[in-house]
């Protein structure tokens, strides 16, 4: 059986596949990696690497509207890039699933991600989004399950953070 | 590609009322922000019309992924200058990607004009030299009326991504958007085929 320490990334993807999820919207995080290579190679996933956060609450929602579902992976500092637009889902009354990688979370070593990190769920709570936290890789699945469930079947922005904890505190070779 | 300096300045209402009348086959049409989406809506409601009431820049974010969703219908953004100033990369997005049904129109007045005319810091840019230097090889200013419907003609038949800059005068919109949003989001899934009800809309 696999570890749930390692397989959460294929966890989540095996979720998005069940949630009939068609564009992934992304900034790049180490920690989504290998979830990102694995939608890369789903021919039936849009994927879709923006240059700001912001663009992909744009994009899922044009997706939405559209009539396919989508997801918007980030890092825990892009949550902060998202405030104002965080209203499209909330006025609109549409699904906005968001799954954020956690820095300045858990044995940070960069001082520079503390402040916004610290500060994430907060922010996307007073943006009146759902927020649930996933700290331990068997957490992972079930709560982006939750996430996707929660945005497609209220109609607001959702979003699991998974904790540094899960994901390991970089250290940058040192 | 036309220099800016050489577009003739055009009314942005005229230009919606001459955008909607070329489009014969439910093509989707993002509003941007402000007096930009007032003037589509004052050009006479269609079920594939979005007003954006807020979220400043997203406009091309938004029609982007409504051209994913339905790669087979045509889908133009029509976004102000200012709002394009503040979402400049996801046209290195949209050139990255190549989506074939996607035009962006870009209505240029150098001024925030809703909220009393300051003009942009942008004063020196240009917005067709940007989108090129993205990767949208289609982009050209349009030189006068006549040219622009020629444009929208040439977006409609051939593959895209497309990019129009417009220039414009200085009058105001005729009319203002109603402002309910769940409802513009409603009528335009209906619009799009997205959604199925058995009520009315």
């Amino acid at each position: 059986m696999p570890d749930a320490a390692e397989d959460w990334p294929d966890q989540i993807y095996a979720l998005l596949k069940e949630h009939d999820i068609r564009q992934v919207a992304l900034v790049p995080d180490a920690g989504h990696s290998r979830l990102i290579k694995r939608c890369l190679a789903d021919n039936d996933i849009k994927v879709v690497t923006l240059t700001t956060e912001e663009e992909g609450i744009g994009m899922l929602f044009g997706a939405w509207l559209g009539g396919e579902k989508g997801v918007l992976l980030m890092q825990s500092s892009g949550v902060g890039n998202c405030i104002n637009m965080l209203s499209v889902p909330i006025a609109h009354r549409t699904p906005l699933p968001m799954i954020v990688t956690m820095r300045g979370d858990y044995g940070e070593f960069n001082p520079f991600q503390v402040p916004m990190g610290n500060a994430t769920q907060q922010v996307l709570e007073a943006m009146g989004t759902l927020v649930k936290r996933a700290d331990a890789p068997e957490d992972v699945a079930p709560t982006v399950n939750a996430t996707l469930r929660m945005a497609f079947n209220t109609y607001r922005p959702t979003a699991t953070l998974i904790g540094q904890r899960v994901i390991g505190a970089k250290t940058f070779g040192k | 590609m036309i220099a800016a300096h050489n577009a003739k300045r055009m009314y942005r209402f005229d230009l919606m009322q001459r955008l909607v009348a070329r489009l014969e086959h439910e093509e989707a049409v993002i509003g941007g922000i402000g007096n930009t989406n007032f003037d589509l809506w004052s050009a006479g409601h269609r079920p594939q019309n979005f007003y954006m009431l807020g979220s400043m820049g997203l406009a091309v974010p938004i029609a982007l992924g409504v051209a994913l969703a339905q790669p087979n219908r045509k889908v133009f953004a029509v976004e102000g200058d200012g709002s394009l100033l503040m979402q400049l990369g996801c046209l290195a997005t949209v050139a990255t990607l190549g989506p074939k049904n996607l035009a962006i129109l870009v209505m240029d007045n150098g001024v925030y004009q809703i909220t009393g005319g300051q003009q942009t810091p942008a004063a020196r840019a240009d917005f067709v030299a940007i989108a090129q230097g993205c990767g949208l090889s289609h982009a050209a200013w349009a030189a006068d009326e006549t040219d622009f419907e020629r444009q929208v003609g040439h977006c409609l038949e051939t593959d895209g991504p497309h990019v129009i800059a417009v220039k414009l005068d200085d009058q105001p919109p005729v009319s203002q958007t109603e402002r309910d949003p769940p409802q513009i989001r409603d009528r335009f899934m209906r619009g799009m085929g997205a959604k199925r009800s058995k009520l009315p809309g």
